[in-house]
């Protein structure tokens, strides 16, 4: 597994907190057996109108193309547990969000596909925010070792939970082969734990 | 460690693997309920890595999300519908999982099939690819919801790699009001604590409203804990938990029932166990709530008028003017008399067979308001089938509802049941996230069922202690 130490590149804010996975990926796009394709539906309702006109969002913006580093606001991935919305922001080519503060579940299927969130404080977030608008090509890294965000000249420290850091760091951001490893305790908790309809469970 | 310990503690350490080298707990999961939207990519990574479901006797299917509620007979019109449904049957099969499928008698929404099936049980792990898993905590378990990617590592190994949480006790205390629900209950919880409130904590409720109420009102109240941001929300069990869950089909048997039950008294929570934070909510502050905006949290009394941006917190000004421009709605203005184009019963939140029971009682009688779209889901086919029974459909039926088949609905409408255009609905659901109800300019408003009766009845948002005369 890729161990990820410093993400490099240009960054797209986008605005608003709480911003729900639904609103990153709306309903209808997960009506599909694989993740493939769903970069093209990010932001769908807040990027085009229903006739499929674009709407003037920061992902529409030229400016912004190729950026790799998602700039958001507090609580962002609040609501559904769809995973398709972190799969949806992965498959449209970044590789970072930096915000305020992630709700739980999107946090943790974030990183188990090796997308890092990272936060910083509002004063610094805000100045970073700005720094972009004012030149979207100012080259924004997240430097998880040195546990800062710098970009043109400045620097932030950046917060994360520290099993996620590590796990970053040491290339074990899934978490399957280390849960696979433990394989004699399950075999006893299988046995032991309560299963509903196994007669004899307590 | 000694001394007195919450629920949650004992479950968590009961459970608990080993400490992953990073420090998340590597955390046995007693229970994995799987529906159609969230499972096929984790078992096509299973299929990829060559694994095998690790304890299929502990994982149960349904399909609820994309399922038609008008047309059930297949194929369905959408071929991507069918195409998901044909995937779970065939997952199922091949790693023998059960599967409740439809016209099984057993089929609905996975967290109201769960306990009414009495697969959930106090002091259990659960753990399923949605996010109002947390509905389960009614009983006195630890459930939650996860990714796609975690659906993929309880099946195949049955645990999940999960940080630990704090938790926060929130005493409900005092008497609700006539016409006061266990939705409204939820709601002003939301309200007062935040949308972000409880992340990184789980929720115990207590306090002598939830320990009156009943198990499916428990429900109600666990299932929009994560609109709160908390992950997890419980309720110790007690003699309600044991009655709802005694007979059940999944529930234990015989000399068993009393061994489980002992078990089961064990693990609420100790007096004067240590939480991380505690709250005091007064039952007698607490209206019927509707929402006016974009999240759970923007919510008001029905009594109140709609708040004006500039006399909220800095912060929270840009959101609401956002959600006021979304939903058309003028501030300063009372919520009370908005009309509404649809009105929808159902949902994870308010499906089941005591919140049609409740609506019926007071909607006999009374007519859904020409123009008005009005639409009853029943959260599971047993639901449904005690509806007819008890002559609910029946009431609902004569009062103009669409009575319809179990399915998830208009509540994320992944099924053919959306909103048109800004169609405003008037919605027992849990979300009013903005296209969240299937048309990106649609409005949600989230309200009690009978509220949502209220609505439509007259066509306006109403105070339904009025309309049905509640005091």
């Amino acid at each position: 597994m890729e161990r990820i130490r410093q993400i490099t590149g240009r960054a797209v804010p986008v605005p608003g907190d709480a911003i729900d996975t639904d609103r990153i990926l709306p309903a209808r796009f997960m009506k599909v057996v694989t993740f493939d394709g769903l970069g093209r539906h990010l932001f769908h309702d807040e990027r085009f109108a229903p006739d499929g006109t674009p709407k003037p969002h920061p992902l529409n913006d030229p400016r912004y193309q190729g950026a790799r580093i998602l700039l958001v606001g507090s609580s962002f991935g609040s609501g559904s547990s769809r995973e398709h919305a972190p799969q949806a922001i992965r498959r449209a080519g970044f590789q970072a969000l930096i915000g305020e503060s992630f709700a739980e579940i999107f946090f943790g299927n974030a990183t188990a596909i090796g997308l890092v969130c990272v936060r910083l404080a509002p004063d610094a977030l805000q100045t970073l925010v700005q720094t972009v608008q004012a030149d979207p090509t100012t080259l924004v890294t997240i430097d998880l070792e040195a546990r800062t965000v710098r970009y043109a000249g400045r620097e932030a420290p950046l917060e994360i939970r520290e099993a996620a850091r590590r796990a970053f760091l040491e290339g074990r951001w899934d978490p399957l082969d280390e849960l696979l490893e433990a394989e004699p305790s399950i075999e006893a908790l299988d046995r032991r734990m309560p299963c509903p309809g196994r007669a004899g469970s307590y | 460690m000694a001394g007195p310990k919450s629920l949650y503690e004992k479950v968590w350490e009961a459970h608990t693997v080993r400490t992953l080298p990073g420090g998340l707990t590597q955390l046995f999961i007693d229970l994995h309920l799987i529906h159609e939207v969230t499972s096929p990519q984790a078992f096509g990574m299973l299929r990829e890595r060559g694994l095998r479901v690790r304890c299929p006797h502990r994982t149960f299917a349904t399909v609820d999300h994309i399922v038609p509620t008008h047309r059930r007979t297949e194929p369905f019109e959408d071929p991507l519908a069918d195409a998901m449904i044909q995937e779970i049957r065939k997952n199922t099969r091949d790693f023998g999982i059960p599967l409740f499928d439809l016209t099984s008698g057993r089929q609905g929404i996975v967290h109201v099939v769960g306990p009414e099936q009495g697969l959930t049980h106090p002091g259990m792990t659960i753990a399923c690819g949605d996010s109002h898993t947390s509905t389960h905590g009614a009983f006195g378990a630890i459930a939650f919801g996860i990714g796609t990617t975690q659906v993929r590592d309880v099946l195949a190994t049955q645990t999940l790699a999960v940080p630990k949480l704090k938790v926060r006790r929130i005493n409900v205390n005092g008497r609700l009001a006539p016409g006061v629900y266990a939705k409204d209950v939820i709601l002003h919880i939301i309200r007062t604590l935040g949308v972000k409130g409880g992340i990184g904590y789980a929720y115990e409720y207590g306090g002598e409203v939830i320990e009156r109420f009943s198990m499916e009102e428990r429900m109600t109240v666990c299932n929009m804990s994560i609109e709160g941001g908390a992950r997890i929300g419980y309720v110790n069990p007690d003699e309600k938990t044991f009655a709802y869950l005694k007979g059940r089909p999944y529930a234990p048997k015989g000399a068993e029932w009393d061994r489980a039950v002992a078990y089961w008294r064990a693990l609420a929570s100790d007096p004067g166990c240590p939480y991380d934070d505690v709250v005091e909510i007064q039952a007698e502050e607490i209206a019927p709530t509707v929402t006016w905006g974009l999240n759970p949290g923007q919510a008001i009394s029905i009594e109140e008028k709609i708040p004006h941006p500039e006399d909220l917190p800095p912060e929270a000004r840009p959101a609401a003017w956002e959600a006021l421009r979304h939903m058309k709605l003028e501030p300063g203005r009372p919520i009370q008399g908005t009309p509404i184009d649809v009105a929808f019963i159902g949902s994870c939140t308010n499906a089941r067979v005591s919140d049609f029971r409740e609506v019926a009682k007071h909607l006999k009688g009374h007519r859904v308001k020409p123009g008005v779209r009005a639409i009853a889901v029943p959260g599971s086919e047993r639901v449904a089938q005690q509806c007819e029974e008890e002559g609910i459909a029946e009431v609902f039926r004569e009062a103009g509802f669409e009575w319809r088949g179990a399915g998830c609905s208009l509540c994320l409408a992944m099924n053919p049941d959306k909103l048109e255009g800004d169609q405003l609905c008037a919605s027992s659901s849990n979300r009013n996230f903005k296209g969240r109800q299937g048309s990106p300019t649609g409005r949600t408003v989230l309200m009690s069922p009978v509220m949502v009766a209220a609505a439509a009845v007259t066509g306006v948002i109403s105070d339904a202690r009025e309309v049905f005369g509640l005091a």
